[in-house]
C-alpha cells in the first residue's frame, strides 16, 4: 500500500526529494513522498557498501521501479554506517512508509555545517509546487 | 510538446480514472492506474483492459490482395482462411524485420492488418508504395478503436462463448457493434476488441462494469516479456532478422518474400547470435542497451512481477545461447550473473 503524501516538519530536505533526519552526529537519510510516488512501486534498492564516502549533491545509490531506474541523491557527506536490509529484502516498504521503515542509509556526518543548506518542510514543499 | 501527442478516443477516461499518462510512439497513453505490479496480478489471475487504439490498422483489398501480402509478409497466408489470423512480419531485403503484425483474412479478397503504433506510417508507406494492380491498401486507424481484454476470466466476463486462438468473429457487447479477435500480447487467455471509435467509451464503459480492471502500458510491457513476446523497436528491428531472433516458424521459407533469401542462408548457416530469455540470479534489473559480456546486449528488460527477479531478452553469441548458460550483464558498470532460460520465462503451473 502507498503512503499519503507527506513531508514532516522534524526532516530536512534536499531539492533533488531526498530528505535526512538528524541525531547527533548521525543522519538517517531516504527519499521523499515525491520521489516515491514518481517512481512507482519499488522493486530494487542498490545500496553503497557499509563503511563507503557519501558525497553530498552526489548519487550513493539506485531505486528502481518496474519502469525506471533513479539515482539517491546524498542530502549530505559522511561515511555509511548502515543500509537498510529491510528495503533491500522488500523494496515496497518504502512506498509504504518512506519516512520511517523504509529508510535507506545511515550515515556519520564528515561535515555537519552541510546541514545549514538544507530545507525544511515548508521551504521544501515550496519547490514541489513550483515543479 | 504535449499539445503535439495524439490522444485515444479513450483519453477523458483515462484521465477520469487518475492514469498517469506518458508519451508513446507519439501518443499520449496511460502507462499505469493504479499500479503497475497490482495491474499486471490482475491479467495473470482475472482479467484486464488495455486501451491499445494507438496500433495502427490497415486495409488491404482487391483480387490480388493476397498476391501483395504472400510478397511482403513472412508467413503464409493460404494456412489461414476467412475468419482467422495469423501472427506474420513485415520483412525488408536483408530479411530485417519492418514491424511485426497479425493479419486477419476479413473475406478472400480482403485483409486488415494491425500494427504497431510506432511503425503505422512506415509500414502504410512499404506497403502502399509496393502496391500491384487489383490490390487496394488504406490506413484505417482513425476509423478503429482496439481494446486488449485479457486474463483467465477475460472471455466469460464479456460473455463470450469459448473459440481457438487466433480465430475472430463479429459480436456485439451491451449494443456496441465490434470484432471480437482472439489474440492478445499477454501470455494469458482472452481478447482484443476493434469497434468503430465513436463507440470506444459505450465499450469501455461496458467491459469495466463487468468487472475488469484497467490496465496500463507499463502492465503490458511486463506481461509480455514475461511471456517473452518480443517488442519491436526493442527485441526486433529492421536490423534484425527472424531466425536470430527465434521466430523461424512465422517464416514460410518455402516461398517466395522480401528477403527470404537471406533468411535462407541464416537459417542454413545457423545464425552467429541468438535472441534468448534469461532471468538474474543476483539481485538486479536489466535494461535495454546493457552490454552482456562476451560481445550481447540487452534489448528488453525488466522486473517479473511474477516470479519477483529481474528478466529480460538479449542477443548473445549463438555459443552462449543454451538453457542455463551463465551470462554477465553489466548492470550500469557492476557485473551481475544470469542464466539462459527456455522461453517463455513464466508460464502458469498447470
Amino acid at each position: 500500500m502507498a503512503a499519503a503524501e507527506s513531508y514532516p516538519d522534524d526532516l530536512k530536505y534536499h531539492p533533488e526529494h531526498d530528505w535526512a533526519r538528524l541525531d547527533g552526529d548521525e543522519a538517517v537519510l531516504g527519499i521523499t513522498w515525491f520521489a516515491v510516488d514518481s517512481l512507482g512501486e519499488l522493486v530494487h534498492f542498490e545500496p553503497p557498501e557499509p563503511g563507503a564516502t557519501v558525497a553530498k549533491d552526489a548519487p550513493y545509490g539506485e531505486v528502481e521501479s518496474v519502469k525506471a531506474v533513479s539515482d539517491v541523491i546524498a542530502p549530505l557527506s559522511g561515511q555509511v554506517v548502515a543500509v537498510n536490509a529491510k528495503v533491500i529484502e522488500a523494496p515496497e516498504t518504502v512506498n509504504a512508509d518512506p519516512y520511517g521503515e523504509g529508510w535507506l542509509i545511515r550515515i556519520r556526518l564528515s561535515d555537519p555545517a552541510e546541514v545549514a543548506s538544507l530545507l525544511d518542510g515548508a521551504a521544501y514543499r515550496q519547490v514541489l509546487a513550483e515543479q | 510538446m504535449a499539445q503535439t501527442l495524439l490522444r485515444t478516443p479513450l483519453y477523458e477516461r483515462h484521465v477520469a480514472l487518475g492514469a498517469r499518462l506518458v508519451p508513446f510512439a507519439g501518443w499520449e497513453m496511460p502507462v499505469q492506474y493504479d499500479g503497475v505490479i497490482e495491474e499486471h496480478r490482475a491479467v495473470r489471475g482475472d482479467a484486464g483492459v488495455f486501451d491499445v487504439s494507438h496500433m495502427g490498422e490497415i486495409e488491404v483489398e482487391g483480387p490480388r490482395a493476397q498476391a501483395l501480402l504472400q510478397e511482403l509478409l513472412s508467413n503464409d497466408l493460404d494456412r489461414i482462411g476467412p475468419g482467422e489470423a495469423q501472427y506474420t512480419l513485415l520483412t525488408n531485403e536483408h530479411g530485417g524485420i519492418v514491424d511485426d503484425l497479425i493479419a486477419y483474412r476479413l473475406d478472400r479478397c480482403r485483409y486488415l492488418l494491425v500494427v504497431n503504433a510506432a511503425n503505422r506510417e512506415a509500414d502504410f508507406r512499404w506497403l502502399k508504395e509496393r502496391e500491384i494492380g487489383g490490390s487496394d491498401v488504406r490506413d484505417v486507424s482513425d476509423e478503429y478503436a482496439l481494446l486488449a481484454v485479457q486474463g483467465p476470466n477475460a472471455i466469460a466476463k464479456l460473455g463470450l462463448r469459448p473459440a481457438p486462438a487466433f480465430s475472430f468473429a463479429e459480436a456485439s457487447i451491451d449494443g456496441v457493434e465490434l470484432m471480437v479477435n482472439r489474440t492478445g500480447y499477454t501470455g494469458e487467455d482472452g481478447c482484443e476488441l476493434l469497434c468503430m471509435t465513436e463507440d470506444a467509451v459505450a465499450l469501455w464503459d461496458a467491459v469495466l462494469a463487468r468487472g475488469v480492471a484497467p490496465c496500463g502500458l507499463g502492465a503490458r510491457d511486463t506481461l509480455r516479456l514475461e511471456v517473452c513476446y518480443p517488442l519491436h523497436g526493442n527485441d526486433i528491428t529492421p536490423d534484425t532478422d527472424a531466425i536470430s531472433a527465434g521466430l523461424a516458424w512465422t517464416c514460410a521459407l518455402d516461398k517466395e518474400f522480401t528477403g527470404a533469401g537471406t533468411l535462407r542462408r541464416v537459417k542454413e548457416a545457423g545464425p552467429a547470435r541468438k535472441l534468448v530469455a534469461f532471468v538474474m540470479e543476483e539481485r538486479a534489473i536489466p535494461r535495454h542497451g546493457m552490454p552482456i559480456e562476451g560481445g550481447g546486449e540487452v534489448t528488453s528488460g525488466t522486473h517479473s512481477p511474477m516470479l519477483d527477479i529481474g528478466i529480460g531478452l538479449g542477443y548473445v553469441p549463438a555459443a552462449q545461447a543454451a538453457p542455463d548458460t551463465k551470462l554477465t550483464v553489466d548492470v550500469r558498470g557492476k557485473p551481475r550473473v544470469a542464466r539462459v532460460v527456455k522461453k517463455p520465462i513464466y508460464e502458469r503451473e498447470s
